[in-house]
């Protein structure tokens, strides 16, 4: 199988690497749109700010590609809330895979919760073969400052501060807002099953 | 809901792990990637590496080690020690660390918090603060204690997180290395004045600590070594204790 990180200026592309070859899977970190194209599973990883993110994706028409995808794609983190139409953070319209849902930033009243969220959480009401052999309530690693409000695309829920969005999906695509590559065994039960969708 | 975090520190000297006392007096405690999976398995949240390493060849070996604790473990893991510039952190970051924590190199040059959060984003530097109470103030020390500065403690952790820190890693010298419990009271006014999680660290020796620096302390993460490293206080035990007390524990 033929597995594609997509290469752009966010961090954390090592991790997913490192966490598909301890499940046996050789991938390809790059930027190539035939190599992209051509991959039957699909990373779009990311950790950073999301106006940069976008801006990149658009210079190199990368933007244009993702959304032509046909086959399964697995947004993390940033690269989840890329896949919405919009975010707060830089006031950004993102790629409309996730349509009129928004990524909105975590308020937090007197530091009574701390933002960024940093830390183990749990994803429930499970809805989809993303999470094949995954308990309700098992504990993801998050890291975020941003979410994306709960909507009927939502295929996981997560509770900080108030409910929201722990993963979406939409036909091929498929976007979680946890770090499976770093979720322990959870998480490379996840990576596994979207690598048998 | 969010679980507190129970994360071991291993400090690293030419590839080994070593613990000392207030910072001195360093003792071995094994290889790194074998304690590294052992905690993996026995329930650790996160990993912190600090390496204490003050050679030329450092870089490279340090990468090395990165490289090799990233490719056996699937829990987040920050690296610390010697970080100066942006290289260091690209450098470190490409060989598979997830955060990367800084302290001397803060403190001397402010700015670099913020060229790392721009460069990295928020979410991957920790800044962390030791201190000691020198003439009544909780104040921050450097190069492992032996320098006190200006800044109090309080004022530097809310500096550095309008630099755009992501965490704050807080270690009492007074307590490090004594088993007698975290500094309650700095952990508490540092964790309640700013909007970033506070991880406590220094000074644990029972499980009754832990339960004290997370309720008492308001700290969302603590940190020990020598007790983990030694198998006094297991981990997995550690967080059967702290759910039993109500505390929210990943099990």
């Amino acid at each position: 199988m033929k597995v594609a990180i997509i290469k752009y200026n966010a961090g954390n592309i090592q991790s997913v690497l490192f966490a598909l070859e301890r499940i046996g899977i050789q991938a390809t970190v790059t930027d190539n749109t035939e190599e992209i194209r051509t991959a039957d599973k699909i990373i779009f990883p990311g950790v950073g700010e999301a106006s940069t993110a976008m801006h990149y994706l658009r210079e190199r028409k990368l933007d244009q590609l993702i959304v032509s995808l046909k086959q399964p794609v697995l947004g993390i983190c940033l690269g989840m809330q890329l896949l919405c139409s919009h975010s707060e953070e830089g006031d950004t319209n993102c790629l409309s895979v996730f349509e009129k849902i928004s990524v909105k930033k975590f308020i937090s009243v007197n530091n009574k919760f701390k933002i960024p969220q940093i830390g183990w959480n749990t994803v429930s009401n499970l809805q989809s073969k993303l999470f094949t052999k995954v308990a309700e309530n098992s504990y993801c690693y998050f890291v975020h400052s941003y979410y994306a409000e709960e909507s009927k695309l939502s295929i996981a829920k997560t509770n900080y501060i108030q409910p929201y969005s722990s993963a979406l999906t939409h036909n091929n695509f498929y976007g979680v807002q946890f770090h499976p590559e770093k979720s322990a065994a959870v998480g490379e039960q996840i990576l596994k099953n979207f690598l048998d969708l | 809901m969010l679980t507190k975090r129970i994360i071991p520190c291993l400090d690293i000297n030419n590839g080994r792990t070593v613990k000392g006392t207030n910072f001195v007096q360093l003792r071995d405690a094994g290889n790194p990637i074998e304690l590294a999976m052992r905690y993996c398995e026995e329930g650790a949240d996160e990993l912190v590496f600090l390496d204490i390493t003050a050679t030329t060849e450092k870089r490279k070996t340090l990468a090395t080690l990165v490289r090799e604790i990233a490719t056996h473990i699937n829990i987040p893991f920050t690296v610390g020690g010697g970080i100066n510039a942006i290289e260091d952190v690209s450098f470190l970051l490409e060989n598979g660390a997830d955060k990367i924590s800084v302290n001397t190199s803060a403190v001397n040059n402010p700015e670099l918090v913020n060229q790392l959060a721009a460069n990295f984003g928020t979410q991957c530097i920790v800044v962390a603060i030791d201190t000691k109470i020198i003439n009544g103030n909780w104040t921050v020390v450097t190069h492992g204690g032996r320098n006190p500065t200006s800044f109090k403690a309080i004022d530097w952790a809310k500096e550095i997180t309008d630099r755009g820190a992501g965490e704050i890693l807080l270690t009492s010298m007074e307590n490090d290395g004594t088993k007698t419990g975290f500094a309650i009271d700095i952990t508490k006014e540092i964790s309640t004045a700013v909007s970033i999680p506070v991880i406590a660290s220094g000074g644990a020796g029972t499980m009754e600590h832990f339960k004290d620096v997370f309720k008492m302390g308001n700290a969302d993460a603590a940190l020990a070594a020598s007790i983990f490293h030694f198998r006094e206080i297991p981990i997995h035990e550690l967080k059967k204790y702290l759910q039993e007390q109500s505390i929210p524990v990943r099990l």
